[in-house]
Parts: C-alpha cells; sequence; structure tokens
C-alpha cells in the first residue's frame, strides 16, 4: 500500500505539473463564463441554461482530462523507459499500475473540484443559490471520469498513445449512446435479435448513468435506489477494467 | 559462500512486427557471479546483454531457465530490495528535480524521511551533482543524467550493483569518478555486475569476464586466465635506417618522416633490430611489448564465432 502511494503522489506530481492540463482548466472555465451569453440568446429560465452549459462543461473537459492524462502517462512510463527503473526496485506490476491510477484520479479529483466550485460560485454571482445538486452531479461526473481512467490506462498497457485515445474517446462516445439500444428493444417483437441486442446492451458502457444533469437543472426527483445503482455501476465496471489492465500488464514483455 | 546471481540456461525468443517470426536472443546462457567479485558481461552491440538484464529485473519473461538473486528467485521483492540497477542511457522523469527523483526511489524501498534526506546529499556529492540537487531532470546534459541514474542505483546502498553500459556519455573524469565508485562498492565488499562494450575501462577492474556473442557464452573466466601475460609481439620505432635494411627482421607498419614502425616477433629478433639501429648509428623513439588485451580476445571471440 505504501509503494502505490508513493507511485500515486509521484504521478500526481507530474500530472499537476503538464501544462497542458491547465490549457484544458482554462477552456472548462472559459466555457463555465461564457453560458452567460448563450443564456442571453435563450428564451426561458436564463439560470438553467448557465446550469445545463455549466455542467455539461464539467462533464465534457473531466472525460477529455481522464483521457488525455490516462493514456498519456501510463505510455510515457514505457516510452521514455522509465519503468525499467521502477520495476527493478521492491515494486511489483499491480503496485504500479495501481498507483498509477490513484495518482491519477486524485489529479481528476482536485481538477474536477476546481471546477464545480468556480461553477457554484459563478451561478450565486448570476443570482442563484447555493445548489447541493451541482455537487451531486459534479460527483457523478468524478465516477465517469474515474472509470474513463481505468479505460485509458487499459487501453495504454498495449497501444499507443494516439490509439489509447481513439479507444477511449469511442468508449465514452458508445457509453453516452448505448442507452438507444434500449428504446431500440422495446419496439422491435421479441426473438433472437431482442436478445441479442439485450447481450449488446448489457456488455456496452452506460455512461449514462452517470448524467444527473437534467434532474440537476430541472430540480426532478433523484430515488436514492437509482443512485446507488449507479454508483455501484460506476464501482464495478472500474474495478472490472482494472482487472483487465492488470492481467495485461502483468504478463507484458518490456522491450 | 552462495553465489550473489546465478543464471542457469536462459533461453529468450522475440517475435516481433506484424506477421511475427521468432527470433532467438539469448540461447541458453549460465552464469553465476560470486560475492565480492566485479563481474564484466561483455559483448557486441545486439549480442544479448540487455536482454539478460532485463530477464533478471523481471522486465520481461524468459522461455526458460532459472534465474536467481541472492539464492531466491529473482522475482521476490526482498532479493530487489539489495539490489541497485542503472539503465542504458537512462532517461528519468522530466517534471522532477534531481533530489525530489532520488527522494521518490529512496521511498520506493521505505526508508525513512530523515535517512533520505542525509544518503541523498551523501549521494548527489558522491557522483557529483551537490549542485545540481534542485535543477529540474529536464535541463540535465547526457552524463548528468548518467550520473543521477547512478546516484538512485547506489540509493538504497545495494550490495549486487548492476550497471548496463555506465560508461555512456561520460567524460574522461566522469570515467575515472565512476572506476572509483566502483572499487569502493568492491572494498566495502559489495558485488558489482558490469555490462558493456566499452573495454578499456572494464580491463582494469574486471575480476571475472563472460563474453557474450550472438546469445551465447563464447568464453568466460578470470582475467589473468583469459589474457595471457605473454609477450606477442614487439613495436619498434627507429629512425636513420632505410627500409631495406629491415628487411627480414619484421614487417614494417608506417613510416613517415624518416621513422620507421617495425612490428618484430620474437626476443631475438628484437635483439638484431637494436644492434643493427646501433651499429647504424640510427635512433630508437620507442620500444612497446604488445600482449594480449581483452581487445584482443574479444575482437578474437567474435571473429571465430
Amino acid at each position: 500500500m505504501r509503494r502505490i502511494g508513493v507511485i500515486a503522489l509521484n504521478t500526481f506530481r507530474e500530472a499537476v505539473r503538464d501544462r497542458i492540463l491547465y490549457l484544458l482548466l482554462f477552456f472548462a472555465g472559459a466555457t463555465i463564463l461564457l453560458s452567460r451569453l448563450l443564456s442571453l440568446l435563450t428564451v426561458g429560465d436564463r439560470l438553467k441554461v448557465i446550469m445545463d452549459v455549466g455542467l455539461a462543461a464539467l462533464s465534457f473537459f473531466g472525460a477529455l482530462m481522464a483521457i488525455l492524462i490516462g493514456t498519456s502517462l501510463v505510455h510515457k512510463e514505457i516510452d521514455k523507459k522509465t519503468i525499467y527503473t521502477l520495476l527493478s526496485k521492491p515494486l511489483r506490476r499491480i503496485e504500479f499500475l495501481l498507483g498509477k491510477f490513484l495518482g491519477l484520479a486524485v489529479t481528476l479529483l482536485v481538477l474536477l473540484s476546481l471546477m464545480t466550485v468556480f461553477f457554484q460560485a459563478y451561478v450565486l454571482l448570476l443570482g442563484g443559490g447555493m445548489n447541493g445538486r451541482i455537487f451531486l452531479a459534479a460527483l457523478y461526473i468524478f465516477l465517469e471520469m474515474v472509470l474513463l481512467t481505468a479505460v485509458a490506462v487499459l487501453f495504454s498497457t498495449f497501444s499507443t498513445p494516439i490509439l489509447a485515445s481513439l479507444f477511449s474517446l469511442s468508449f465514452f462516445l458508445i457509453g453516452h449512446f448505448s442507452r438507444g439500444l434500449l428504446t431500440l428493444i422495446r419496439k422491435i417483437p421479441a426473438g433472437f435479435s431482442r436478445t441479442g441486442l439485450r447481450i449488446l446492451y448489457l456488455i456496452l458502457p452506460d455512461l449514462e448513468n452517470f448524467n444527473l444533469k437534467t434532474e440537476a437543472v430541472h430540480g426532478l426527483p433523484l430515488p436514492a435506489a437509482w443512485l446507488l445503482t449507479s454508483a455501484a455501476y460506476g464501482l464495478f465496471y472500474t474495478l472490472f477494467i482494472l482487472t483487465l489492465a492488470v492481467i495485461i500488464f502483468r504478463r507484458r514483455d518490456f522491450t | 559462500m552462495a553465489a550473489v546471481l546465478t543464471v542457469k540456461n536462459l533461453r529468450k525468443s522475440f517475435a516481433p512486427g506484424f506477421i511475427p517470426r521468432r527470433k532467438e536472443i539469448l540461447k541458453g546462457v549460465s552464469l553465476e557471479v560470486e560475492p565480492g567479485e566485479i563481474f564484466g558481461y561483455l559483448g557486441p552491440n545486439g549480442a544479448g546483454k540487455t536482454t539478460t538484464l532485463k530477464c533478471l529485473l523481471g522486465l520481461v519473461f524468459p522461455d526458460s531457465g532459472i534465474l536467481t538473486l541472492f539464492g531466491r528467485p529473482h522475482l521476490s521483492l526482498s532479493a530487489r530490495q539489495r539490489l541497485g540497477y542503472l539503465p542504458e542511457s537512462p532517461y528519468f522523469y522530466d517534471h522532477l528535480t534531481a533530489f525530489e527523483f532520488l527522494d521518490f526511489t529512496a521511498r520506493l524501498f521505505g526508508l525513512k524521511k530523515e535517512e533520505r534526506r542525509k544518503r541523498i546529499s551523501a549521494l548527489l556529492e558522491r557522483v557529483g551533482l551537490a549542485d545540481a540537487g534542485r535543477t529540474p531532470l529536464r535541463k540535465f546534459s547526457r552524463g548528468m543524467l548518467q550520473r543521477a541514474g547512478l546516484a538512485q542505483a547506489l540509493v538504497n546502498d545495494p550490495d549486487l550493483l548492476i550497471l548496463d553500459e555506465p560508461l555512456g556519455g561520460l567524460d574522461p573524469i566522469g570515467r575515472k569518478e565512476l572506476r572509483d565508485i566502483i572499487l569502493e562498492q568492491k572494498r566495502q565488499g559489495k558485488t558489482v555486475f558490469l555490462c558493456s562494450h566499452i573495454l578499456q575501462d572494464i580491463e582494469m577492474i574486471c575480476d571475472r569476464v563472460a563474453i557474450l556473442v550472438a546469445g551465447r557464452i563464447m568464453s568466460s573466466g578470470r582475467l589473468r586466465d583469459l589474457v595471457s601475460e605473454k609477450i606477442e609481439f614487439t613495436e619498434i620505432e627507429i629512425s636513420g635506417l632505410k627500409q631495406e635494411e629491415l628487411a627480414g627482421l619484421g614487417e614494417s607498419l608506417a613510416g613517415q618522416e624518416g621513422r620507421i614502425l617495425l612490428k618484430v616477433v620474437g626476443e631475438d629478433k628484437v635483439d638484431d633490430v637494436l644492434s643493427l639501429v646501433l651499429s647504424r648509428k640510427g635512433r630508437v623513439h620507442s620500444l612497446l611489448p604488445r600482449s594480449l588485451t581483452l581487445e584482443d580476445l574479444f575482437l578474437d571471440t567474435v571473429k571465430s564465432s
């Protein structure tokens, strides 16, 4: 556990000293600020538009950060051969990988917290109140980011950063559209194809589980059972992906 | 005493590329390193030296063979605790300073804060980076990185130090300092495993060597057994004589500005040359007896394979 912590700390340090993250942070901030402009162009509750755009910005830039640092930081260790030195120390491969993942997750937590606090402050400034739902929605965005990081780490254990980024981005997109399959399943008659689609839906990630934006913005009810299932879904999916990553990483030759 | 490091019948092949074709890198390598010795693992580029090391360090998995460190399986963490490793052309984290980097590696060994601070300062001093402790590693030159690499290999005061091409990037002063550090390790009873194709500096310090060519150990043993003290030939540089006069005494290697460099085989012939020079009032500029060097042995082994 101590060694996982040491790797995590180094990963966190490496990530926060990377300038690209600040660029993304800047763009996320800019998008939140510009949501005011969008709200002027729309009819209806302006605050709701700001909330909607702001949360979408958190979700989008959070995913981008997770994929970007997730794919680059693991691959960099292999590419620059820093992993040679590390693995010659009393350090198991699984400890290395988990340390890396944990460091990335902590980095994302810090970044997302910064963005969320900034966003809430902006909402306050524009006349909205303190809204616990913003933080709840951000928490679920964080769960999604953690899962995406695990996916990025998985892909970067065996492919190049560009491919790993593409794969992870595909995972993100598929994850947000896979719910469409449910509609399709309802529409077609029972039979082979319906069962097939159902299996496909089970295998594919469903990242809409972590999307609380509509409920948060419009003040819709958030049943506790749903929240708990979503959190458990995220946790288990992340564990599953991490296990796959560890299995691949354990037997890999570093040549 | 039990061997510090043993490799028994190690085999490893890789299948790179889109259409994999197995390429055997190590074809049954066996060697043993005794405690307290400096062992030179030599071989031309591509012989499989680094692959052997990677197998030992658990970076690649051998096809077959037994590897032990301190009498334990080579992947055991307690064996790693006593090991120091300097990779070939090391590259370290850009974002860390030399001090932070060493602190990071020392933490992996579980050293306490106070001990880390003390040891790192001493190490930075020892490898000649005392003034560069607060400089980010991205600003380091190749030689400085090599020094930082050596420092991280020594951070746990290892009983076995494995160095892969340690002379790369070092200037003559750096080479001498590295040699001193290696000898100091030996004085403290530590073992050093040295992997290299640069021979001059190794010749002087290795107790035993093994020469690896194309995945097989072609020659191994004590250096003085492998390299005899016997004089092979003598090089004499003379002037004041004509080439023709020396016919039959030796082979003329080069001649410039009236000087002749003669390769003479056998001591009688050397006496003959010297008396001839004396009688013709010529001059002897230099006389060098040549014995077999590690380099010759190395070249012979590589050629004969």
